[in-house]
């Protein structure tokens, strides 16, 4: 199908990684360090980086900034709980997303699709659908479950911001940047007070979300539905 | 030298061992059963060796045994017989205590009294126990008794200071001095530890929060360590007490004892060197006596800086330093030479004249007259000069205002005189000036001896006839003249002596104060920097000196002999000073001005000394006159370096006992540490194991059913493993000081965040939520996630379904609820359920849930805690301090006026709908959404 680099000096992790998605018909290479990796990526253009933030020979951000934007593949980083503030730091430095270690196979697929599907090109549609939410972009209406809800604006431009990428996670800087402007990034409790509003307008129960995913320290995400399910 | 001396048999200890031997004899034997603290089993002991001897055939019986109530002793009393306790009454509360007349009436060989230090109940014949057995040992009877080690009397400071308990009943040194054999009951720590968890340490109920704090290793092993040291100290002198008894008697005829007068005369050190070389000549033992005069006025500064010198001189060379006291240098020499068997006393050559040995009598006259056998060796003092003139104590230099006072005291003598001249004879005249002369001799002798005269000639002048002439017709009257300027004289000698006798006293008394003061406030020192600011402090009260406390910057005995740095007062010290410091530090010896060493230096350095350890200097400046530094004032600076000194060593024993403790503690939670990990790592990683080995090796033979369970369970078990890191990463982190990174949070948000990580965990567990939407907490966002899903998850281990979630604002406080419906923590494990490695014996996991949640919310600056919920279960309630300065609350409305980027509509057909970042800008996520 695709192309996936694995970046990560652990020769398990990697063994591990290899089987599952070569059994999931994915094409895989593997990299044990920053120089291995910039020489795969120019070798064989991968569709999707599986990035481990430690690396022998330096980390992985700096793997993550010499690589051109523009030619630069979805990157998923591999990383470790109590490590938010580095997830962030990627994230903002341009990765796709992160997978906490450890994590199973069903959340690696995932992740990878969400992120294929971008390098797909798909464009975004005039109306989103994620699981009961439906956004009408020109007509500017939401409804869940065929209910139609009242955003403010804010409201609005956050759960279409997050629509936009479902199954994405998007952190609190990108968050505000997109809807406020590059001088709000720091303003992070407005977009919880916002996050909660949409969230009593959303969600059946706001106190135990099912779309709106709170990933605490780095931002939210709307959950992707299961192309078999509703929710999990 | 020093070998020779304590070979020797002493005659007095001789006497001694004879005397105690016979009393002993009639007196019985005292035994006391010693320990370092309650609990070590010294009555078990002791009724052990009554049981043993009343197999013996021996007549034990008991006073007072106190059993409390422990099985395993009462055991042991047995059938042993017993003096039946006698009941006091006071005020209305029945005491029981020892029946002293019963004992003495029953005349046991030997009698059983616990607890020697008891303080007996009011309307008792003795206020004290001991002095219950005190009589006992006189009538005859042996007594065998027990002692812990913090009722010494000696000891009871030290053991405050270590214990912080201050004990009350205490028993002096002499009974523990006095006993026969002291045998010492010994436990380790921690076995006494186990004991009194246990229960098997009787603890009065009003005493329990006293004994928790008594019963800390720390303290039990300090205390442990005095009971072995004085029980140590006991055997010593035992031993020596055997040696010399025993000792080399064929020696003790012929062993010479040489013994050398001195005095400040520059002669003395000749004097000992010489006695140094007889005595080596001799093999024979020596000392340095110097006789103290009762009576005689003291030694001036510099006389008696000699005499040290000369004392130290002689220590320094092996011999004996001996102070004496007496009417006459000879008189006490003589009476010292015969109680210690000198066979030699030395003595110097006078220099003086002759005349004055007719006025004040010969010393070597006196000594070889009343010497009897005792050799007198006279050794002429080597030409060194005359001796210095004696200084005496620096005169008061009397003002012009007492001269003054002398005239008018004369003047108004010869007022009156002249008024009573009529009524009153020339002797009563006399009388008159007696008095002025006594009056002005207040003011000093200068001023009485300027009133003698002018009295005499007033006298003469006014009175005596013929009048106003200085011209005197009866010769008799110049036998007056003579009569009072004597008197005069004489007077002014005696109270000039007198205010001197009384300055000194009150400079004495001065110093007994300061030291009594300084001793009072250095035993609340509680660090060595406490210890050496009250030294620095109580030195410039006393005197009008600076002072500095130096110690090392490295702990004593460290390969390196380290830096010296001031740790208390003000004074500079000059590299010249600090070598003073450092000589006086490495030779433990007092160095600087007025000593031998360095004498030219400008300060005064004496050594803290802690045993034989140096651990620290006293540098002190005298602030106006260096000459001024009085000469009575060293010994008070030395007695507060000794005391210092020891307090610093006690300072430094209680933190190594605390440090002691510390580690100790460290140590137990790394075993818990350790047998948690190998526990709760092994056993998941063993199913994991196990199950995927099976897997592989049995694929094909495994039923689906079969399969998949055990995929389950790897599955599960890995996650657990999971849970186990993360708690001991979390905890490890928290622990070693991570500062919270607070924002200001929804709590409904932190909860949904919880809840949604724990959606594999809490599966269909029902939970009820009443968490109010706009109530906002500052805390981390990661760390107090972790709070609430360890909480969740503890609940759905060990409760039953619905949990309940509240969460609410009560004043400055939000205040968040978990409770849960099963069977709820019983009270005796509320207190310690937040502990590390402490579980629920049948739960899994690795005890350390709960403890991240304490960490995590003590680094908050908050607090947990759980008790039950109304209808059963379990509550953990968490408070939080609602604000915290370093998080902003923005006003509500605050949130609105931001303004909003427009609305860019997004087209299906747009690929790249967001702006290109601004310049500067990292080109991320901006341009990739």
């Amino acid at each position: 199908m695709s192309t996936i680099l694995i970046v990560d000096d652990d020769l398990q992790l990697r063994r591990f990684l290899r089987t599952t998605l070569a059994g999931h018909g994915h094409a895989v290479v593997e990299a044990g360090t920053v120089a291995e990796a910039i020489d795969a990526i120019a070798r064989v253009h991968p569709a999707v980086i599986l990035l481990d933030l430690g690396l022998p020979d330096g980390d992985g951000l700096t793997l993550l900034r010499r690589i051109p934007p523009e030619t630069r593949p979805p990157v998923i980083v591999l990383s470790a709980r109590g490590q938010e503030g580095d997830k962030v730091t990627a994230l903002d430095a341009g990765a796709e997303d992160y997978l906490t270690k450890p994590f199973g196979a069903s959340e690696l697929l995932a992740r990878i699709r969400v992120a294929l599907r971008r390098v797909g090109g798909t464009p975004t549609p005039d109306v989103i659908e994620v699981g009961p939410i439906k956004i009408d972009q020109p007509r500017h209406t939401v409804t869940v479950s065929g209910h139609e809800v009242h955003l403010t604006p804010i409201e609005f431009r956050l759960l279409l911001e997050l629509a936009r990428h479902p199954g994405r996670v998007l952190t609190h800087h990108q968050l505000l940047r997109e809807i406020w402007g590059p001088n709000a990034v720091d303003e992070v409790h407005y977009l919880r007070v916002h996050m909660g509003a949409l969230r009593r307008k959303i969600e059946a129960d706001p106190a135990r979300p099912q779309w709106l995913l709170t990933e605490a320290g780095v931002g939210y995400r709307l959950r992707e539905p299961k192309p078999d399910g509703p929710a999990g | 030298m020093d070998d020779d001396r304590d070979d020797r048999p002493d005659p007095d200890a001789l006497l001694e061992n004879l005397k105690a031997e016979e009393s002993r004899a009639v007196r019985a034997r005292l035994k006391i059963f010693f320990g370092a603290a309650p609990g070590v089993g010294k009555t078990y002991a002791m009724l052990q060796e009554a049981r043993r001897a009343r197999v013996d055939g021996d007549d034990v019986v008991i006073g007072v045994v106190e059993t409390h109530g422990r099985p395993e002793t009462e055991e042991l009393v047995g059938d042993l017989p017993m003096i039946p306790r006698r009941v006091i009454e006071h005020r209305g509360v029945r005491l029981t205590e020892l029946d002293l007349d019963a004992a003495l009436a029953h005349r046991p060989a030997r009698i059983l009294i616990d607890e020697l230090a008891h303080t007996n109940a009011p309307g008792s014949k003795h206020v004290k126990r001991w002095q219950d057995v005190l009589e006992l040992l006189d009538a005859g009877i042996d007594v065998h008794t027990t002692v812990n080690v913090q009722h010494i009397e000696s000891l009871s400071d030290v053991i405050q200071q270590i214990t912080g308990v201050r004990v009350r009943e205490t028993v002096p040194d002499l009974l523990f001095e006095r006993a026969d054999e002291l045998e010492l009951v010994d436990i380790s720590p921690d076995e006494l530890l186990d004991r009194l968890a246990e229960g098997k340490v009787y603890v009065p109920e009003q005493a329990q929060r006293a004994v928790q704090n008594f019963f800390q290793k720390g303290n039990l092993l300090a205390l442990r360590e005095l009971a072995l040291r004085r029980t140590a100290e006991r055997v010593d002198a035992e031993v020596i007490a055997y040696r010399k008894q025993h000792g080399i008697s064929s020696l003790w005829p012929t062993a010479d004892r040489i013994l050398v007068c001195v005095g400040p005369s520059p002669g003395s050190e000749r004097l000992i060197r010489a006695t140094k070389r007889i005595a080596e000549g001799l093999h024979a033992s020596w000392g340095a006596a110097h006789v103290e005069l009762l009576g005689a006025p003291p030694l001036g500064d510099k006389d008696r800086e000699r005499v040290e010198a000369h004392l130290r001189l002689a220590e320094a060379l092996g011999g004996e330093v001996i102070r004496l006291a007496g009417r006459t240098v000879a008189g006490a020499v003589i009476e010292h030479a015969r109680q210690t068997n000198v066979t030699r006393i030395v003595a110097g050559k006078p220099t003086h004249s002759r005349w004055r040995d007719l006025v004040r009598g010969s010393l070597l006259d006196t000594l070889i007259r009343g010497s009897g056998t005792i050799e007198v060796h006279v050794i002429a003092p080597l030409d060194e000069g005359p001796p210095p003139p004696a200084s005496p104590i620096p005169r008061e230099q009397p003002s012009a205002w007492a001269y003054g006072w002398a005239v008018f005291a004369v003047a108004v003598a010869t007022a009156l005189g002249m008024v009573l001249a009529d009524y009153a004879t020339i002797a009563e005249v006399t009388m008159l000036y007696l008095i002025a002369i006594t009056v002005a001799s207040l003011a000093g002798r200068g001023p009485s001896l300027v009133a003698a005269s002018l009295a005499v000639a007033a006298f003469d002048f006014c009175f005596v006839p013929p009048k106003y002439t200085f011209a005197v017709s009866d010769l008799r009257y110049l036998l007056t003249f003579v009569a009072m300027f004597a008197a005069g004289l004489v007077i002014s000698t005696l109270t000039t002596r007198l205010r001197r006798q009384e300055r000194d006293a009150v400079i004495r008394e001065r110093h007994t104060a300061a030291l009594l003061a300084f001793t009072r406030d250095i035993t609340v020192a509680l660090s060595p920097a406490d210890v050496a600011a009250v030294t620095v402090e109580h030195l410039e009260a006393s005197f009008p000196v600076s002072a500095s406390v130096v110690v090392p910057e490295s702990a004593p005995g460290s390969a390196e002999p380290g830096a010296l740095v001031a740790v208390a007062g003000l004074m500079p010290l000059a590299p010249q000073e600090l070598g003073v410091v450092r000589w006086a530090f490495e030779h433990k010896q007092a160095a600087g001005r007025g000593t031998d060493t360095l004498p030219g230096a400008h300060i005064l350095a004496v050594p803290l000394l802690s045993g034989d350890d140096a651990v620290g200097v006293i540098a002190v400046q005298a602030k106006q006159d260096p000459r001024r530094r009085g000469g009575t004032a060293v010994p008070l600076i030395e007695a507060i370096a000794r005391q210092a000194g020891l307090a610093l060593g006690r300072v430094k024993f209680a933190e190594q006992a605390r440090e002691a403790t510390v580690r100790a503690r460290t140590e137990e939670m790394r075993n818990a540490l350790l047998s948690a990990v190998s526990h709760d790592l092994r056993t998941p990683l063993a199913v994991i194991t196990g199950a995927a080995t099976t897997l592989r090796d049995d694929e094909d033979r495994l039923p689906g059913a079969a399969r998949r369970e055990l995929l389950t369970q790897i599955v599960d078990d890995a996650r657990r493993l999971e849970r186990v890191l993360a708690n001991l990463l979390q905890l490890t982190r928290v622990e070693s000081g991570l500062v919270p990174n607070r924002e200001l949070i929804p709590v409904e948000e932190l909860i949904g965040g919880a809840l949604t990580r724990l959606e594999g965990t809490i599966g269909s567990w029902k939970v009820d939520l009443d968490v109010p939407s706009d109530l906002v907490v500052p805390v981390d966002p990661v760390l107090f996630e972790q709070v609430l899903i360890n909480l969740i998850d503890n609940a759905t281990k060990h409760g039953a379904p619905p949990i309940e979630l509240r969460a609410r604002r009560d004043g400055a406080t939000v205040v968040l609820d978990v409770v849960d419906h099963g069977p709820g923590v019983p009270p005796e494990l509320r207190s310690t359920v937040f502990d590390k490695f402490v579980r629920a014996s049948n739960a899994p996991g690795a005890g350390l849930g709960l403890a991240v949640v304490r960490a995590i919310v003590e680094a908050h600056g908050g607090r947990v805690r759980v008790d039950s919920a109304p209808g059963g279960g379990a509550r953990f309630r968490v408070e939080l301090p609602a604000e915290h300065p370093a998080v902003r609350r923005p006003a509500v409305d605050e949130l609105e006026v931001l303004p909003v980027r427009p609305v860019h509509v997004v087209r299906a057909a747009d690929p790249e709908p967001g702006e290109a970042p601004p310049p500067g800008q990292d080109s991320g996520a901006g341009a990739r959404s």
